[in-house]
Protein backbone atom coordinates (compact mmCIF):
# COMPACT_ATOMS: atom_id res chain seq x y z
CA UNK A 1 0.00 0.00 0.00
CA UNK A 2 1.01 3.62 -0.48
CA UNK A 3 2.40 5.33 2.56
CA UNK A 4 0.44 7.90 4.59
CA UNK A 5 0.69 10.08 7.65
CA UNK A 6 -0.70 8.37 10.74
CA UNK A 7 -2.61 10.08 13.51
CA UNK A 8 -3.94 8.50 16.69
CA UNK A 9 -6.05 11.04 18.55
CA UNK A 10 -7.22 10.46 22.12
CA UNK A 11 -10.51 12.38 21.93
CA UNK A 12 -13.36 12.78 19.45
CA UNK A 13 -12.56 16.49 19.12
CA UNK A 14 -8.95 15.75 18.15
CA UNK A 15 -10.11 13.12 15.67
CA UNK A 16 -12.52 15.56 14.01
CA UNK A 17 -9.69 18.07 13.73
CA UNK A 18 -7.33 15.49 12.21
CA UNK A 19 -10.00 14.38 9.72
CA UNK A 20 -10.44 17.94 8.48
CA UNK A 21 -7.09 17.65 6.69
CA UNK A 22 -6.73 17.03 2.97
CA UNK A 23 -7.53 13.42 1.97
CA UNK A 24 -7.77 12.24 5.55
CA UNK A 25 -9.57 8.98 6.24
CA UNK A 26 -10.84 7.49 9.51
CA UNK A 27 -9.50 4.04 10.47
CA UNK A 28 -11.62 1.71 12.58
CA UNK A 29 -10.37 -1.82 13.01
CA UNK A 30 -9.02 -1.77 9.48
CA UNK A 31 -10.31 -5.21 8.56
CA UNK A 32 -11.75 -3.85 5.32
CA UNK A 33 -9.82 -0.61 4.85
CA UNK A 34 -6.30 -2.06 5.16
CA UNK A 35 -6.90 -4.83 2.56
CA UNK A 36 -8.47 -2.15 0.32
CA UNK A 37 -5.38 0.03 0.72
CA UNK A 38 -3.10 -2.93 -0.02
CA UNK A 39 -4.91 -3.28 -3.34
CA UNK A 40 -4.40 0.47 -3.87
CA UNK A 41 -8.16 0.95 -4.16
CA UNK A 42 -7.81 3.56 -1.43
CA UNK A 43 -4.80 5.79 -0.82
CA UNK A 44 -5.50 8.38 1.89
CA UNK A 45 -2.87 11.00 2.66
CA UNK A 46 -3.59 10.71 6.37
CA UNK A 47 -5.07 7.83 8.31
CA UNK A 48 -6.76 8.81 11.57
CA UNK A 49 -7.07 5.87 13.96
CA UNK A 50 -10.20 5.89 16.12
CA UNK A 51 -8.88 3.04 18.26
CA UNK A 52 -7.50 5.04 21.16
CA UNK A 53 -10.54 7.16 22.03
CA UNK A 54 -11.88 5.74 25.32
CA UNK A 55 -15.26 7.50 25.02
CA UNK A 56 -15.91 5.56 21.78
CA UNK A 57 -15.30 2.07 23.16
CA UNK A 58 -17.70 -0.05 25.18
CA UNK A 59 -21.26 -1.29 25.60
CA UNK A 60 -23.76 0.20 28.04
CA UNK A 61 -27.48 0.65 28.60
CA UNK A 62 -28.88 4.19 28.73
CA UNK A 63 -31.80 5.60 30.73
CA UNK A 64 -34.24 4.71 27.93
CA UNK A 65 -33.14 1.08 28.14
CA UNK A 66 -31.36 1.21 24.78
CA UNK A 67 -28.11 -0.69 24.23
CA UNK A 68 -25.46 1.90 23.39
CA UNK A 69 -22.32 0.75 21.65
CA UNK A 70 -19.32 3.00 21.16
CA UNK A 71 -18.37 3.41 17.51
CA UNK A 72 -14.89 1.92 18.00
CA UNK A 73 -16.10 -1.16 19.89
CA UNK A 74 -14.84 -4.44 18.38
CA UNK A 75 -17.32 -7.16 17.39
CA UNK A 76 -15.93 -9.54 20.04
CA UNK A 77 -16.70 -7.01 22.78
CA UNK A 78 -20.27 -6.57 21.51
CA UNK A 79 -20.67 -10.36 21.39
CA UNK A 80 -19.65 -10.58 25.06
CA UNK A 81 -21.11 -7.44 26.58
CA UNK A 82 -24.44 -7.11 24.75
CA UNK A 83 -25.38 -10.74 25.40
CA UNK A 84 -27.47 -10.06 28.51
CA UNK A 85 -29.43 -7.09 27.11
CA UNK A 86 -29.72 -7.91 23.41
CA UNK A 87 -28.82 -11.54 22.67
CA UNK A 88 -29.76 -11.41 18.96
CA UNK A 89 -27.36 -8.51 18.44
CA UNK A 90 -24.61 -10.30 20.38
CA UNK A 91 -25.16 -13.45 18.31
CA UNK A 92 -24.88 -11.47 15.09
CA UNK A 93 -21.61 -9.89 16.28
CA UNK A 94 -20.24 -13.30 17.26
CA UNK A 95 -20.55 -14.61 13.69
CA UNK A 96 -18.91 -11.78 11.74
CA UNK A 97 -15.72 -12.89 9.97
CA UNK A 98 -13.60 -15.09 12.23
CA UNK A 99 -12.39 -14.77 15.84
CA UNK A 100 -9.25 -12.74 15.02
CA UNK A 101 -11.21 -10.39 12.76
CA UNK A 102 -13.84 -9.92 15.49
CA UNK A 103 -11.16 -8.79 17.92
CA UNK A 104 -10.22 -5.94 15.59
CA UNK A 105 -13.17 -4.95 13.40
CA UNK A 106 -15.53 -2.33 14.84
CA UNK A 107 -19.23 -1.54 14.62
CA UNK A 108 -18.58 2.02 13.47
CA UNK A 109 -16.23 0.81 10.76
CA UNK A 110 -18.79 -1.68 9.48
CA UNK A 111 -21.62 0.85 9.42
CA UNK A 112 -19.49 3.61 7.86
CA UNK A 113 -18.39 1.23 5.09
CA UNK A 114 -21.94 -0.11 4.53
CA UNK A 115 -20.84 -3.15 2.56
CA UNK A 116 -23.96 -4.55 0.87
CA UNK A 117 -23.22 -7.96 2.41
CA UNK A 118 -22.18 -6.88 5.91
CA UNK A 119 -24.11 -8.05 8.98
CA UNK A 120 -24.26 -4.92 11.18
CA UNK A 121 -26.33 -2.84 8.72
CA UNK A 122 -29.10 -5.45 9.04
CA UNK A 123 -29.03 -5.18 12.84
CA UNK A 124 -29.04 -1.38 12.79
CA UNK A 125 -31.87 -1.08 10.23
CA UNK A 126 -33.80 -4.03 11.69
CA UNK A 127 -33.65 -2.50 15.16
CA UNK A 128 -34.42 1.06 14.09
CA UNK A 129 -31.14 2.04 15.70
CA UNK A 130 -29.85 5.58 15.91
CA UNK A 131 -26.39 6.27 14.51
CA UNK A 132 -24.88 8.99 16.67
CA UNK A 133 -22.05 11.02 15.14
CA UNK A 134 -19.89 13.89 16.34
CA UNK A 135 -22.50 16.30 14.94
CA UNK A 136 -25.96 14.65 15.00
CA UNK A 137 -28.20 11.64 15.54
CA UNK A 138 -29.14 9.79 12.32
CA UNK A 139 -32.05 7.29 12.36
CA UNK A 140 -31.10 4.04 10.62
CA UNK A 141 -33.98 4.58 8.16
CA UNK A 142 -32.19 7.71 6.88
CA UNK A 143 -28.63 6.47 7.29
CA UNK A 144 -28.27 3.70 4.68
CA UNK A 145 -28.34 5.21 1.18
CA UNK A 146 -27.22 2.40 -1.12
CA UNK A 147 -24.20 0.16 -1.65
CA UNK A 148 -21.24 1.69 0.28
CA UNK A 149 -23.28 4.91 0.58
CA UNK A 150 -24.37 6.46 3.87
CA UNK A 151 -25.66 9.75 5.22
CA UNK A 152 -22.24 10.50 6.73
CA UNK A 153 -20.59 13.71 5.61
CA UNK A 154 -16.89 14.04 4.90
CA UNK A 155 -14.98 13.73 8.17
CA UNK A 156 -18.07 12.77 10.21
CA UNK A 157 -17.43 10.06 12.82
CA UNK A 158 -19.82 7.43 14.19
CA UNK A 159 -19.32 7.87 17.91
CA UNK A 160 -22.09 5.57 19.16
CA UNK A 161 -24.92 3.36 17.94
CA UNK A 162 -28.09 3.14 20.05
CA UNK A 163 -30.26 0.04 19.70
CA UNK A 164 -33.80 -0.06 21.12
CA UNK A 165 -34.18 -3.56 22.58
CA UNK A 166 -37.00 -5.59 20.96
CA UNK A 167 -39.30 -8.11 22.64
CA UNK A 168 -37.94 -10.82 20.34
CA UNK A 169 -35.33 -10.84 17.61
CA UNK A 170 -33.13 -13.11 15.54
CA UNK A 171 -30.60 -12.87 12.73
CA UNK A 172 -30.21 -15.61 10.16
CA UNK A 173 -27.19 -15.53 7.88
CA UNK A 174 -26.76 -17.72 4.84
CA UNK A 175 -22.98 -17.64 4.71
CA UNK A 176 -21.01 -17.22 1.52
CA UNK A 177 -18.42 -19.81 2.58
CA UNK A 178 -15.32 -18.24 1.05
CA UNK A 179 -15.78 -14.72 2.41
CA UNK A 180 -18.03 -15.46 5.41
CA UNK A 181 -20.07 -12.42 4.47
CA UNK A 182 -23.81 -12.91 4.15
CA UNK A 183 -24.96 -14.25 0.81
CA UNK A 184 -28.27 -13.27 2.37
CA UNK A 185 -28.82 -12.21 5.97
CA UNK A 186 -32.17 -11.32 7.54
CA UNK A 187 -32.63 -9.56 10.87
CA UNK A 188 -36.14 -9.78 12.33
CA UNK A 189 -37.10 -7.75 15.42
CA UNK A 190 -40.49 -7.63 17.13
CA UNK A 191 -41.26 -4.39 18.97
CA UNK A 192 -44.42 -3.36 20.81
CA UNK A 193 -45.35 -1.12 17.86
CA UNK A 194 -44.59 -3.61 15.09
CA UNK A 195 -42.08 -5.90 13.45
CA UNK A 196 -39.03 -4.82 11.46
CA UNK A 197 -37.36 -7.03 8.85
CA UNK A 198 -33.99 -5.92 7.44
CA UNK A 199 -32.21 -7.76 4.65
CA UNK A 200 -28.50 -7.66 3.83
CA UNK A 201 -26.48 -9.39 1.11
CA UNK A 202 -29.34 -9.56 -1.37
CA UNK A 203 -29.75 -6.15 -2.99
CA UNK A 204 -27.35 -4.04 -5.01
CA UNK A 205 -28.94 -1.09 -3.20
CA UNK A 206 -27.51 -2.46 0.06
CA UNK A 207 -29.48 -3.26 3.19
CA UNK A 208 -33.26 -2.80 2.88
CA UNK A 209 -36.50 -3.36 4.83
CA UNK A 210 -38.91 -5.97 3.51
CA UNK A 211 -42.11 -4.03 4.19
CA UNK A 212 -44.58 -6.74 3.05
CA UNK A 213 -43.11 -9.18 5.55
CA UNK A 214 -43.13 -6.53 8.27
CA UNK A 215 -46.86 -5.94 7.75
CA UNK A 216 -47.67 -9.65 7.73
CA UNK A 217 -45.53 -10.36 10.81
CA UNK A 218 -46.88 -7.36 12.72
CA UNK A 219 -50.36 -8.89 12.35
CA UNK A 220 -49.22 -12.45 13.10
CA UNK A 221 -45.68 -13.14 14.29
CA UNK A 222 -45.35 -16.64 12.88
CA UNK A 223 -43.55 -18.34 10.05
CA UNK A 224 -46.93 -19.15 8.50
CA UNK A 225 -47.72 -15.43 8.17
CA UNK A 226 -45.16 -14.94 5.40
CA UNK A 227 -45.68 -18.20 3.55
CA UNK A 228 -48.17 -16.65 1.11
CA UNK A 229 -45.92 -13.66 0.32
CA UNK A 230 -44.04 -13.35 -2.96
CA UNK A 231 -40.28 -13.10 -2.50
CA UNK A 232 -39.12 -9.47 -2.52
CA UNK A 233 -38.32 -7.93 -5.88
CA UNK A 234 -35.86 -5.19 -6.64
CA UNK A 235 -32.24 -4.87 -7.66
CA UNK A 236 -31.13 -8.27 -6.40
CA UNK A 237 -27.41 -9.03 -6.67
CA UNK A 238 -26.62 -11.68 -9.28
CA UNK A 239 -23.13 -13.16 -9.28
CA UNK A 240 -21.34 -16.49 -9.48
CA UNK A 241 -22.42 -17.28 -5.91
CA UNK A 242 -26.13 -17.00 -6.64
CA UNK A 243 -28.62 -15.47 -9.05
CA UNK A 244 -30.97 -12.66 -8.11
CA UNK A 245 -33.91 -15.06 -8.04
CA UNK A 246 -31.98 -17.39 -5.75
CA UNK A 247 -31.17 -14.56 -3.38
CA UNK A 248 -34.80 -13.36 -3.39
CA UNK A 249 -35.90 -16.88 -2.53
CA UNK A 250 -33.33 -17.04 0.26
CA UNK A 251 -34.68 -13.80 1.75
CA UNK A 252 -38.02 -15.48 2.35
CA UNK A 253 -36.44 -18.68 3.67
CA UNK A 254 -34.12 -16.83 6.06
CA UNK A 255 -36.96 -14.56 7.24
CA UNK A 256 -39.00 -17.64 8.11
CA UNK A 257 -36.09 -19.16 9.98
CA UNK A 258 -35.47 -15.92 11.88
CA UNK A 259 -39.12 -15.71 12.94
CA UNK A 260 -39.08 -19.34 14.06
CA UNK A 261 -35.86 -18.83 16.04
CA UNK A 262 -36.69 -15.40 17.49
CA UNK A 263 -36.44 -15.19 21.25
CA UNK B 1 9.41 7.45 9.91
CA UNK B 2 8.06 7.32 13.44
CA UNK B 3 9.20 5.64 16.61
CA UNK B 4 7.05 2.75 17.83
CA UNK B 5 7.38 1.04 21.20
CA UNK B 6 5.66 -2.10 22.39
CA UNK B 7 6.14 -5.10 24.60
CA UNK B 8 6.79 -8.30 22.65
CA UNK B 9 6.87 -11.56 24.57
CA UNK B 10 7.48 -9.63 27.77
CA UNK B 11 10.38 -7.54 26.48
CA UNK B 12 10.20 -3.82 25.70
CA UNK B 13 11.09 -3.25 22.05
CA UNK B 14 11.11 -0.23 19.81
CA UNK B 15 11.84 0.61 16.21
CA UNK B 16 11.28 3.15 13.50
CA UNK B 17 8.45 2.45 11.10
CA UNK B 18 6.43 4.06 8.32
CA UNK B 19 2.72 4.72 8.69
CA UNK B 20 1.98 1.76 6.45
CA UNK B 21 4.20 -0.73 8.31
CA UNK B 22 2.06 -3.69 9.36
CA UNK B 23 2.52 -5.36 12.72
CA UNK B 24 3.58 -8.54 10.88
CA UNK B 25 6.24 -6.59 9.00
CA UNK B 26 7.50 -4.88 12.15
CA UNK B 27 7.82 -8.26 13.88
CA UNK B 28 9.50 -10.02 10.96
CA UNK B 29 11.64 -7.30 9.43
CA UNK B 30 12.04 -4.83 12.27
CA UNK B 31 12.58 -7.31 15.09
CA UNK B 32 13.74 -10.26 12.96
CA UNK B 33 11.18 -12.48 14.66
CA UNK B 34 10.20 -14.60 11.68
CA UNK B 35 8.03 -17.10 13.52
CA UNK B 36 4.96 -15.05 12.61
CA UNK B 37 4.23 -16.00 9.01
CA UNK B 38 2.62 -13.97 6.25
CA UNK B 39 0.60 -16.30 4.06
CA UNK B 40 -2.15 -14.57 2.13
CA UNK B 41 -1.57 -10.98 3.33
CA UNK B 42 -5.33 -10.44 3.01
CA UNK B 43 -6.45 -11.58 6.50
CA UNK B 44 -7.90 -14.83 5.17
CA UNK B 45 -5.36 -17.49 6.18
CA UNK B 46 -4.42 -16.78 9.79
CA UNK B 47 -0.71 -17.71 9.53
CA UNK B 48 0.07 -14.28 11.04
CA UNK B 49 -2.12 -14.56 14.15
CA UNK B 50 -0.54 -13.06 17.28
CA UNK B 51 -2.01 -11.92 20.57
CA UNK B 52 -2.35 -8.19 21.21
CA UNK B 53 -3.32 -7.21 24.74
CA UNK B 54 -4.53 -10.77 25.22
CA UNK B 55 -6.64 -11.03 22.05
CA UNK B 56 -5.82 -12.97 18.88
CA UNK B 57 -5.58 -10.73 15.83
CA UNK B 58 -4.23 -11.01 12.29
CA UNK B 59 -0.97 -9.10 12.35
CA UNK B 60 -1.02 -8.61 8.55
CA UNK B 61 -4.12 -6.45 8.97
CA UNK B 62 -3.05 -4.14 11.78
CA UNK B 63 -0.68 -1.19 11.65
CA UNK B 64 2.36 -1.21 13.92
CA UNK B 65 1.78 2.44 14.84
CA UNK B 66 -1.84 1.73 15.77
CA UNK B 67 -0.50 -0.74 18.34
CA UNK B 68 2.05 1.59 19.90
CA UNK B 69 2.27 0.69 23.59
CA UNK B 70 0.53 -2.67 23.15
CA UNK B 71 1.59 -5.97 24.66
CA UNK B 72 2.17 -8.54 21.91
CA UNK B 73 2.74 -12.29 22.22
CA UNK B 74 4.04 -14.20 19.21
CA UNK B 75 4.83 -17.85 18.59
CA UNK B 76 8.36 -17.14 19.87
CA UNK B 77 6.80 -16.40 23.26
CA UNK B 78 4.85 -19.64 23.52
CA UNK B 79 7.53 -22.07 24.73
CA UNK B 80 8.05 -22.63 28.45
CA UNK B 81 10.73 -20.50 30.15
CA UNK B 82 13.17 -23.44 30.07
CA UNK B 83 12.79 -23.67 26.30
CA UNK B 84 10.67 -26.81 26.29
CA UNK B 85 7.52 -26.84 24.20
CA UNK B 86 4.30 -25.55 25.73
CA UNK B 87 1.42 -27.96 26.21
CA UNK B 88 -0.22 -26.85 22.96
CA UNK B 89 3.01 -27.03 20.95
CA UNK B 90 3.80 -30.46 22.38
CA UNK B 91 0.32 -31.68 21.49
CA UNK B 92 0.79 -30.53 17.89
CA UNK B 93 3.98 -32.61 17.80
CA UNK B 94 2.47 -35.64 19.56
CA UNK B 95 -0.61 -35.74 17.32
CA UNK B 96 1.12 -34.76 14.10
CA UNK B 97 -0.88 -31.54 13.89
CA UNK B 98 1.32 -30.17 11.11
CA UNK B 99 2.88 -31.22 7.88
CA UNK B 100 4.66 -28.36 6.09
CA UNK B 101 4.37 -26.18 9.19
CA UNK B 102 3.61 -22.90 7.47
CA UNK B 103 0.24 -22.36 9.14
CA UNK B 104 1.41 -23.74 12.48
CA UNK B 105 2.37 -20.48 14.24
CA UNK B 106 -1.09 -19.07 13.58
CA UNK B 107 -2.77 -22.35 14.49
CA UNK B 108 -0.95 -22.47 17.83
CA UNK B 109 -1.76 -18.84 18.62
CA UNK B 110 -5.43 -19.32 17.75
CA UNK B 111 -5.53 -22.53 19.78
CA UNK B 112 -4.06 -20.70 22.79
CA UNK B 113 -6.66 -17.95 22.44
CA UNK B 114 -9.46 -20.51 22.21
CA UNK B 115 -8.33 -22.49 25.26
CA UNK B 116 -8.01 -19.30 27.28
CA UNK B 117 -11.70 -18.44 26.76
CA UNK B 118 -12.98 -22.02 26.52
CA UNK B 119 -10.73 -24.48 28.39
CA UNK B 120 -12.68 -27.62 27.36
CA UNK B 121 -14.01 -26.99 23.86
CA UNK B 122 -15.98 -29.56 21.92
CA UNK B 123 -14.66 -30.71 18.57
CA UNK B 124 -17.28 -28.55 16.85
CA UNK B 125 -16.18 -25.52 18.86
CA UNK B 126 -12.54 -26.09 17.91
CA UNK B 127 -13.44 -26.35 14.24
CA UNK B 128 -15.60 -23.23 14.41
CA UNK B 129 -12.86 -21.25 16.16
CA UNK B 130 -10.32 -22.19 13.48
CA UNK B 131 -12.45 -20.84 10.64
CA UNK B 132 -9.96 -18.02 10.13
CA UNK B 133 -6.92 -20.32 10.05
CA UNK B 134 -6.30 -22.18 6.83
CA UNK B 135 -4.11 -25.28 6.52
CA UNK B 136 -3.60 -26.80 3.08
CA UNK B 137 -1.81 -29.96 4.28
CA UNK B 138 -3.54 -31.73 7.12
CA UNK B 139 -7.25 -31.51 6.43
CA UNK B 140 -7.40 -30.11 9.99
CA UNK B 141 -8.07 -33.49 11.55
CA UNK B 142 -4.87 -33.76 13.57
CA UNK B 143 -4.84 -30.06 14.36
CA UNK B 144 -8.27 -30.38 15.97
CA UNK B 145 -7.12 -33.53 17.73
CA UNK B 146 -3.99 -31.80 19.06
CA UNK B 147 -6.02 -28.89 20.44
CA UNK B 148 -8.50 -31.26 22.08
CA UNK B 149 -5.58 -33.16 23.62
CA UNK B 150 -3.94 -29.92 24.80
CA UNK B 151 -7.18 -29.11 26.63
CA UNK B 152 -6.72 -32.31 28.62
CA UNK B 153 -9.53 -34.21 26.94
CA UNK B 154 -9.37 -37.83 25.88
CA UNK B 155 -8.83 -37.96 22.12
CA UNK B 156 -8.55 -41.72 21.72
CA UNK B 157 -12.03 -41.70 20.13
CA UNK B 158 -10.87 -39.17 17.55
CA UNK B 159 -8.81 -41.75 15.69
CA UNK B 160 -7.15 -40.79 12.44
CA UNK B 161 -9.61 -41.56 9.69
Amino acid sequence: MYNFEFAKPATIAEAVEALAGEEAQALGGGQTLLPTMKQRLAAPATLVSLNAIPEMIGVCVNEAGEVCIGGATPHATVAREAQAQYPALAALASHIGDPAVRNRGTIGGSLANNDPSACYPAAALGSGAVIKTNTRDIPADDYFQGMFETALDEGEIITEVRFPVPQKANYQKFVQPASRFALVGVFVAKYADGVRVAVTGASSDGVFRWHEAEAALSADFSKAAIEGLAAPTGAMISDLHGSGDYRAHLVKVMTGRAVAAAS
Amino acid sequence: MTQVTMTVNGKAVSGTVEGRTLLAEFLREGLRMTGTHIGCDTSQCGACVVHVNGNAIKSCTALALDLDGASVVTIEGMANPDGSLSVIQQAFQDHHGLQCGFCTPGMVMSAAALLKENPKPTEAEVRAYLEGNICRCTGYHNIVKAIMAASGQDVSAIAAE
